[in-house]
């Protein structure tokens, strides 16, 4: 049976729309994620001799922070590892156990990407601890830690979509985590000897895998008695609201794309993540401004935070224009539809979502005007640049993307992320180039003027490129039409 | 109103789906196009809307060439499956969207949309729903609704029998009868089933592999005629 199992699952990772793009995209994803894994696996050797140069314990050291490791990772999937639920449906009537299904379907989650990326860490680590004279206990702590990592997965199989739940263990450890900054309770002194017990004992790395062992029965269990069509996996529909945004109507059809727009960006799961890493990506700042990393503090790499902090709506949400609207993009195509007013519609999205950022980020005047000016040049930038970049680029990515999942943004099927990076660069680049020639050859304020004046002179290009778009949108229309149509 | 010339649709294998010499739909006809799974009904439609790209020929839509020009959307209004329907919207949401598209204002689809009431039977207006938590049978009324907006002179309905209950089916056939009486309204549809496109057609042509190998005017026999055509 699970033979069968593996073949669907085979045919279905080798005919995903995402993996027919061409070949050079696909070499260079895995050039990227050989880079990612490699530095994963770096870490994992070189963290003991950093560790013992500070003269802390590596393992010890190790030790008191892997309640948060845990709790971090723990987060990461919740919001990011895909339930494998929906494609079991078509198995249901068919002559398999219950308990087969289920059994693959679990296992299934153990071979993610959030799952054996950690080896990539532990397994480098563990050795050095052997080589450095620790013993075999070096083998149990990393027997436990892996049971850690797998007992994470099906907590998260379990807890997955129960908000309340999530948020409020969340909530005690964001609290632990201040309360051990303000030196007011150290969390840590208590779970610290409880991981160092998996090293030091040779029998207290049994119960991680007790632990397991139960969270893979009752996630069994719980999955087995909710395999039905109305309950796990049932469709959760949400009561609709009605909202006309009337207000909007005075500009045309232009206000009829944004009305659409902004429901869009409202009601759907998908839309909803991407407003949410758009928020994070303010705060990504703070590792630049704040002086905490050396790499980061030159003039040059602020601009790089100044376009990412005003930037990440820009980014996540432009970069799949038209794509969000794959689902019906059938109908739109043969309606009456002004391509301008579609484009300008998504593009003062854009803006709109720009200027909130910026103003969201003016918190970042506490570390002076001259880096607040950084931000709002750099806003001008992805506004008069930027945006017509990344239209651009998303006229040709043909990905359909599937609104009412808020998983695919990081699936492992669809590397989006490496081929946003891959599209951004440039985009960063040239701001950079420009805020630092001003900054060496005249003086600071010059180099703002330039990154601002270059928006400003990309914006002046704004029709010609709109009509630019329009023409890329017409010549592909019919391939656009075919990839959307083929669907996860 | 619809002119077919040479039009041929062949897929990259060498599989010819459609091939129609000359095809000519005078404006006011009601049109039925019948055929089995595979016969090219819509990668007919999919042509006449400029979804897919013709292999040869091309086909015009008064007077204007679907695959060149744009200026048949203004008058053309088409559901073909549920890939029409923005599936984050609401009923109402979505038949507004469409009718500022078409140059309607709210009061025009209030109107359209209280004629058709008995049609939605009460479960699609003010249900609470988005389009994608809706049944198939419903999201088909709504599609076929949404189609009727602004009074397009050509609307096409890609099988609009299936999936609905027949209480429905008789009143969308109602609603078919009513489009075909007006002189200026040309229909299109298709269907498997033959006795409903009789019903509500006055021209049927049926497609095998996509040729056409019958062009009949409705009349009593027709129903007959097919019948005996696709008995097996």
């Amino acid at each position: 049976m699970f033979k069968h199992f593996i073949w669907l699952e085979w045919k279905s990772f080798f005919r995903s729309a995402s993996f027919g793009s061409n070949l050079a995209m696909k070499i260079i994803m895995g050039l990227v994620a050989l880079y990612f894994l490699a530095c994963f696996a770096i870490l994992g050797v070189t963290v003991f001799f950093i560790l013992k140069k500070e003269g802390l314990e590596p393992l010890a050291t190790i030790n008191k922070f892997m309640i948060y490791y845990f709790v971090f990772d723990l987060v990461i999937r919740y919001f990011m590892q895909k339930m494998p639920v929906m494609n079991i449906r078509p198995l249901l009537t068919l002559p398999i156990k219950k308990g087969t299904i289920v059994h693959f379907s679990l296992g299934k989650t153990a071979l993610s990407f959030f799952n054996w990326t950690h080896a990539l860490f532990f397994i480098p680590f563990t050795v050095v601890l052997l080589m450095n004279g620790y013993g075999y206990q070096a083998i149990l702590w990393n027997i436990a830690m892996f049971s850690l990592v797998y007992f994470n997965n099906f907590i998260n199989v379990l807890i997955n979509n129960k908000n309340a739940v999530f948020y409020s263990v969340l909530a005690v450890f964001v609290g632990l985590a201040l309360t051990q900054y303000y030196k007011i309770f150290d969390i840590t002194t208590y779970t610290q000897p409880f991981f160092q017990g998996m090293y030091s004992t040779n029998y207290l790395f049994l119960l991680p895998i007790i632990l397991l062992v139960l969270s893979y029965y009752f996630s069994f269990q719980f999955f087995k008695n909710r395999l039905n069509l109305d309950e796990g996996l049932a469709k959760k529909s949400e009561v609709a609201q009605t909202e006309n945004y009337t207000w909007l109507e005075q500009f045309g059809t232009l206000g009829t794309f944004l009305k659409n727009d902004i429901r869009l960006l409202r009601r759907n799961k998908r839309s909803k993540t991407t407003l949410i890493m758009s928020f994070v990506f303010i705060f990504y700042g703070l590792l630049f401004f704040t002086g905490s990393v050396d790499a980061y503090n030159n003039p040059a790499m602020k601009v790089f935070a100044g376009i990412f902090v005003s930037g990440g709506f820009l980014f996540t949400f432009g970069q799949f224009i038209p794509s969000w609207d794959s689902a019906y993009y059938q109908l739109l195509m043969s309606q009456n539809i002004p391509y301008k007013e579609y484009i300008k519609s998504k593009w003062w999205l854009m803006v709109i979502g720009t200027a909130i950022s910026t103003i969201i980020a003016s918190f970042y005047l506490y570390f002076g005007l001259h880096t607040y000016l950084i931000i709002v040049v750099a806003a001008i930038f992805n506004i008069g640049v930027n945006s017509h970049l990344v239209m651009l680029a998303g006229a040709f990515v043909k990905t359909p993307i599937d609104l009412t999942t808020s998983k695919q943004a990081f699936g492992d099927k669809q590397a989006f992320n490496v081929k946003t990076l891959l599209i951004s660069l440039p985009k960063m680049l040239v701001p950079m180039a420009l805020y630092a020639a001003g900054y060496y050859l005249f003086s600071p304020n010059i180099g703002l003027l330039f990154v601002a004046l270059a928006g400003v002179i990309g914006f002046m290009f704004r029709d010609f490129m709109f009509s630019k778009i329009e023409k890329i949108y017409k010549s592909e229309k019919y391939a656009t039409i075919a990839a959307y149509k083929q669907k996860n | 109103m619809i002119q077919v010339h040479n039009l041929s649709k062949t897929y990259n294998n060498g599989v010819k789906v459609l091939n129609v010499e000359t095809l000519e739909i005078p404006k006011g006809q009601s049109f039925g196009l019948v055929g089995n799974n595979g016969a090219g009904k819509t990668t007919f439609f999919s042509l006449l809307l400029d979804l897919i790209q013709p292999s040869s020929g091309h086909i015009t839509n008064n007077n204007v060439q679907v695959n060149t020009s744009e200026a048949w959307k203004p008058f053309t209004a088409a559901f073909i499956d549920e890939s029409f329907l923005i599936g984050y919207l609401t009923a109402e949401e979505y038949f507004y969207f469409i009718g500022e598209l078409r140059g309607q204002n709210k009061a025009d689809v209030d109107a359209l949309l209280a004629k058709h009431e008995e049609f939605f039977n009460g479960e699609i207006l003010k249900s609470k729903k988005y389009l994608r938590d809706l049944s198939k049978g419903n999201m088909k009324k709504v599609g076929i609704i949404a189609a009727l907006i602004g009074k397009p002179e050509v609307v096409i309905l890609d099988e609009p029998f299936a999936n609905l209950d027949p209480t429905t089916v008789n009143r969308l056939k109602k609603i078919i009868k009513e489009l075909a009486d007006d002189a200026n309204t040309t229909v299109l549809v298709s269907s498997h089933d033959l006795a409903h496109t009789v019903e509500v057609c006055n021209r049927i042509v049926a497609l095998n592999k996509g040729e056409i190998v019958k062009d009949i005017q409705t009349s009593p026999e027709t129903l007959k005629e097919l019948e005996a055509f696709f008995a097996v």
